[in-house]
């Protein structure tokens, strides 16, 4: 009796882990495959752990725009969850011939969502620390964690990036953190389709 | 020539002086005219103004004062002179007024401080057509009652005010020799050429202001009426015309602390931001005569809301950050040019600023609409003036070879540039990441290029806000 008790739990839970991966992932299964549809070059630890496919952000090998790139993250149990694996993602993404935009040595330190569809992502100091400056280099570093977010979970709109916990004027001097900040497809370099 | 106080009670002249070609005024003058305390901190080498509890604090060291803690800048430091402190008169408006209990106004081109609700009309005269007949309007804003009285070779004109605020004298075409203040007070002379025939005036309130209009025939003949309330020519030359940029703000970013991108062989941004915006001050003060304040001349911190602020405080008519650039990789080269990006918050701000107006009392009577805006989204009603600025210093930088990335032009959300009330930039020079680039910002020959190419970005802007008037 236990045994199959157990056994309709499992059918039940991977149902509706396979419905929040369909609600997550329907948008990126819609739109057009316009990004690099590759691995992480740090798979997944367990392949057995359902995954979705989400859309990250890496700098062109110049450094002057951002490039969408697909990348498996662990599936998740709630948006802010789900943020989190994204995020985390999003700050170790690497591959070739692209150069992430993330500072050496950030970490996250906590994400979490507002019933207004507002992300904080809460970094670690050396995302300010390291960065080297720049306008250009701060806008990638920002954006790429924005638009990780705001593509990758549809509910959150807005995003803010704090640092230990704490809002901050900027990462470098220049680009303004004081206020959540909208997606940006303007510094987001389409690639050929393949 | 002193400065005129004006109040309630009647003039009296505060005598100025000029050291290095700023205009100062004596604490001591000051301590008599507005009944303020000052006491000298020895200590400290500084000098605090009080008023009724309110202080201002001044340094030799530094152009700005702490009001009631917050810093306004002002044009030159507190200077000794013998035993006598001297401020520029600018403190007047910017430091003691913020702390008295009534409006201090400084009038400088006209020569005049209004304390309190003063009755101070600003009068404008235009001189049209060489005639005969010739005519001659003088308008009075916001409006007071006018008397002209006509004698054979001038006409004198009353206007009954506390004062009258009249510019330099304008030179007249046809029958009328000139137009200018009179000796005697809250007068205005209109002188006519020898021979002149009659004379007549006819006056009219409109819009707030008071037109006098007076005809002038020739010998012999009957001057032809003008409409009183006819609407100027196309193409009159006003009495007072403000310049379009009379002052720009430079900022040289990072400094102190902060030293920016380092690049190869410890070349720092701060370093090359400085020399450039000393350079590109200089060469548009001496060659175009516009004020450029900077705001920082050494290797001091300023925070972001500081600069912008100073730029308002300094009533900047333009407002420029350089830069210089970094990237993640090193193959990118250039200069890029940014203005703020306008996102959905802003872009209410924006909406509600327009929407948001506020009646305000003016000096004379009458009231005037004005805008309320975040302070900290002013940028917001300038995005399309910047945005063509952003376009000048890209074609200059091109046409003076500086090279350009393929990104010249960008929006983004940049914090020195949200509360700048002007239309505004922020110009990256070059890519301190780019092995190619690193040494080229730091030479003399490649900042003035850049500096260059701003000074015709800034002719050519000026262009575009006098086509706007």
């Amino acid at each position: 009796m236990t045994r199959r008790w157990l056994k309709l739990g499992a059918v039940a839970g991977s149902v509706i882990a396979l419905a929040f991966a369909l609600t997550l992932g329907l948008e990126r299964v819609m739109a057009p495959r316009t990004e690099t549809d590759t691995q992480a070059t740090t798979p997944p630890e367990d392949a057995t752990v359902p995954h979705i496919s989400a859309t990250l952000f890496l700098a062109t090998a110049e450094g002057d725009a951002l490039v969408p790139v697909r990348m498996d993250v662990p599936l998740a149990s709630s948006v802010a969850e789900q943020g989190r694996e994204i995020i985390a993602a999003q700050l170790t993404a690497a591959q070739l011939p692209f150069v992430t935009p993330i500072p050496p040595g950030a970490s996250l330190r906590a994400f979490y969502v507002t019933e207004r569809g507002e992300g904080f992502i809460d970094l670690s100091a050396e995302a300010a620390t390291a960065h080297p400056g720049g306008s250009t280099a701060e806008v990638l570093t920002v954006y790429s964690l924005v638009n990780a977010v705001t593509a990758n979970l549809p509910s959150v709109t807005r995003v803010q990036l704090l640092i230990d916990g704490k809002e901050v004027d900027t990462l470098a001097g220049h680009v303004d953190l004081r206020r959540t900040l909208e997606k940006n497809d303007e510094i987001v370099q389409a690639l050929p389709s393949p | 020539m002193p400065l005129v106080l004006i109040t309630r009670d009647g003039h009296r002249p505060l005598p100025t002086t000029l050291v290095s070609g700023q205009e100062l005024v004596a604490l001591d003058d000051v301590v008599s005219a507005f009944q303020v305390t000052v006491r000298e901190d020895t200590l400290a080498g500084g000098v605090t103004v009080t008023y009724k509890g309110r202080s201002v604090v001044l340094s030799p060291e530094q152009p700005m004062a702490s009001v009631n803690g917050r810093l306004v800048a002002l044009p030159s430091p507190l200077v000794r002179s013998g035993r006598r402190w001297l401020v520029p008169v600018e403190f007047l408006s910017r430091g003691l007024a913020p702390i008295y209990d009534s409006k201090i106004e400084l009038r400088k081109p006209s020569r005049l401080i209004l304390v309190g609700d003063v009755r101070v009309p600003r009068v404008t005269a235009r001189v049209e057509g060489a005639g005969p007949p010739t005519h001659v309007v003088l308008e009075v804003t916001p409006s007071a009652p006018v008397i002209a009285t006509i004698e054979p070779t001038r006409v004198v004109v009353h206007i009954d005010a506390d004062a009258i605020d009249v510019g330099g004298p304008t030179a007249g075409v046809g029958l009328v020799e000139h137009v200018r203040a009179g000796d005697q007070p809250r007068t205005v002379v209109v002188t006519l050429r020898p021979g002149v025939g009659p004379v007549r005036t006819t006056t009219a309130e409109a819009d707030g202001s008071m037109r006098l209009t007076i005809d002038v025939g020739a010998a012999g003949g009957s001057p032809t009426v003008a409409a009183p309330a006819a609407a100027p020519p196309v193409g009159d030359i006003p009495f007072i015309n403000r310049p379009t940029l009379q002052t720009i703000a430079i900022d040289p970013g990072h400094g102190g602390e902060d030293g920016g991108v380092r690049g190869a062989g410890d070349v720092l941004e701060k370093q090359i931001t400085l020399d450039t915006a000393r350079r590109l001050k200089s060469m548009i003060e001496t060659r175009l005569g516009i004020r450029v304040v900077l705001t920082r001349d050494d290797d001091q911190p300023v925070a972001l809301d500081a600069r912008a602020a100073f730029a308002n405080n300094s009533k900047a008519d333009l407002f420029l950050s350089l830069h210089a650039n970094a990237a993640f990789g090193p193959g990118i080269a250039g200069a890029e040019v940014f203005y703020l990006s306008v996102d959905s918050d802003i872009e209410k701000a924006r909406e509600a600023a327009q929407a948001d107006t506020s009646s305000l009392p003016v000096l004379g009577g009458g009231s005037r609409r004005v805008e309320l805006l975040r302070w900290d989204m002013a940028q917001a009603s300038h995005i399309d003036a910047s945005a063509t600025l952003a376009t000048m210093l890209e074609t200059s930088l091109r046409a003076q070879q500086v090279p350009m990335s393929d990104r010249p032009v960008q929006r983004a959300p940049l914090r020195v540039l949200v509360g700048a009330n002007m239309p505004a930039a922020l110009l990256e020079i070059g890519y301190l990441t780019s092995p190619d680039q690193v040494k080229q910002l730091a030479t003399p020959e490649f900042q003035t290029s850049v500096a260059q190419a701003i000074f015709d970005a800034v002719l050519q802007f000026r262009g575009y806000l006098e086509q706007g008037q």
